[in-house]
């Protein structure tokens, strides 16, 4: 069974992974990329790995379909409304897809693998929170405060509106000055 | 760990026969208010689901010029889909379908394909009112999604445990629903947002034309008015096990607990749904992002402290 699941999925993700680049339209070539992660998150499953799993059919789906919104929108010089190539550069492109592809497929015929040692935890889901709360906990402190501290600062400089905008120029205003007012009046 | 039987293949066959009876339902109730809101008979909404299935299977269906079928039939198709793998992780007394350890975050997932869902049927038919629409949807989904995870982690951290039988089995003292009730009230709304449903019902509204209802006919128009109340009979079904105790109650057995709680939770949704207007969309999202946020976070530190409380 789990052979089956493996390999359905896996043919799933190469096609639907190829889909993106023949497609013609931006938001089929989104979703399509969303459906060879969500087939990826499928192998995971296959190989008891739960909570691994579900993440990734989670986070690709969510990711995909905000991308899928910036993609029609920046597409500007090539409206992503109408029909377009998904691929530019091939030549390049092609140059580069084989050789990766061929180091890649030799290295996995060529090296010699070791054999497992040791056995998979009992409950994986809780082995992966240990893991990452325990001895990981330093890179996550690390890693959070500068990714949050990125989308911060993208939006700060990508919003169209400064907070001198909104609130005066003394910053003195009691209500902002907002095109359209949100919900809580701030 | 509590005692779940996975059920068999035959039993999967019939689940989704089985959540959409509770669907009609849901239906039923909804159309029974409507009809008493419009001054007919309130019984004569009993039988308008079926009469209005029946109208939309025979009719011819609609298609728009330079429409993205594909994506269209992906996104009507898959809502009554997602709904019915929503409800396949929820125990129904001492059975499920799917026993998974993660069942808490898989039907978070499924909600995050509605995201998708939504936007695709807005997208699919080439209209401008349904890709307006599917747009509104996906510029709330975050709002409504950050407030619903962290509303579905408190019970999960009050359990120890991802594992949805397990949540209704940390219950045996006390509802979550009755200590938790922000974390249930935030679960509720959400199950309604993501329905596109009452308040929410930003994807499908008569303020953009009936947004992704715009261009949909037949059969197409039937699916997603079905998908959107599987969708909701899925989360009432997931509120009891999550919420109201599973299975626990006196003289009706837990298979019967389950069914009550969640027709009377369904009935909620469908009746209050009904009853309040169109929350302004642009509104909302701040109120979702400044107030719910906040309100679920701080929910789940007084679930984490009971939690390590009870713990030690």
């Amino acid at each position: 069974m789990t052979e089956v699941v493996f390999w359905v999925a896996a043919v799933v993700s190469v096609a639907a992974g190829v889909a993106v680049f023949r497609t013609d339209s931006m938001a089929r070539a989104t979703y399509a990329l969303a459906a060879s992660f969500v087939a990826v998150g499928v192998i995971l499953l296959a190989f008891d790995l739960d909570y691994l799993g579900v993440i990734v059919i989670l986070m690709m789906i969510m990711e995909m379909a905000i991308m899928a919104l910036f993609m029609i929108m920046l597409m500007g010089m090539n409206p992503a409304l109408m029909p377009m190539s998904m691929v530019h550069s091939k030549r390049t492109a092609t140059a580069i897809a084989v050789v990766v592809f061929l180091g890649l497929a030799t290295a996995a015929l060529a090296i010699p693998w070791p054999g497992r040692s040791g056995a998979p935890a009992a409950d994986l889901t809780r082995s992966l929170g240990e893991a990452v709360m325990g001895s990981k906990m330093l890179v996550m402190l690390t890693i959070s405060p500068v990714l949050f501290a990125t989308i911060v600062g993208t939006l700060v400089l990508g919003h169209p509106r400064d907070r001198y905008q909104r609130y005066g120029d003394d910053l003195d205003r009691a209500r902002p000055d907002d095109p359209i007012e949100g919900g809580v009046g701030r | 760990m509590s005692e779940v039987t996975e059920a068999g293949p035959l039993w999967a066959a019939l689940a989704p026969v089985a959540l959409l009876a509770l669907a009609t339902v849901g239906a039923a109730v909804a159309h029974t208010q409507a009809a008493r809101a419009r001054g007919e008979a309130a019984l004569s909404g009993v039988g308008l689901p079926f009469v209005e299935s029946a109208r939309l299977l025979r009719q011819r269906r609609r298609v728009t010029v330079a429409a993205d079928r594909v994506l269209w039939q992906v996104a009507i198709g898959g809502l009554p889909v997602v709904a019915v793998l929503m409800a396949v992780v929820v125990p129904v007394g001492p059975v499920v379908l799917v026993d998974s350890p993660v069942g808490v975050v898989w039907f978070n997932a499924m909600d995050v394909m509605l995201w998708a869902l939504w936007w695709l049927a807005g997208w699919g038919p080439n209209s401008a009112h349904s890709l307006m629409a599917g747009h509104r949807f996906l510029g709330l989904a975050l709002a409504y999604e950050l407030p619903l995870m962290f509303a579905l982690t408190s019970p999960a951290i009050a359990a120890h445990s991802l594992r949805v039988a397990d949540l209704a089995a940390a219950q045996q003292g006390l509802w979550f629903a009755v200590w938790m009730p922000v974390a249930f009230l935030v679960f509720l709304g959400a199950a309604v947002a993501f329905a596109s449903w009452g308040p929410f019902a930003v994807a499908a509204h008569a303020d953009l034309a009936g947004g992704v209802l715009a261009e949909t006919s037949g059969v197409d128009r039937w699916l997603v008015l079905v998908g959107r109340h599987l969708v909701l009979a899925a989360a009432a079904l997931m509120a009891v096990p999550l919420f109201l105790g599973g299975g626990a109650g006196p003289l009706l057995g837990p298979v019967a607990w389950t069914v009550v709680k969640a027709v009377v939770v369904l009935a909620g949704l469908e009746l209050v749904a009904g009853r309040v207007p169109l929350v302004r969309p642009e509104r909302f999202a701040e109120v979702g992002w400044m107030v719910l946020l906040p309100a679920t976070v701080l929910q789940m530190l007084v679930a984490a402290v009971v939690a390590l409380g009870g713990a030690s």
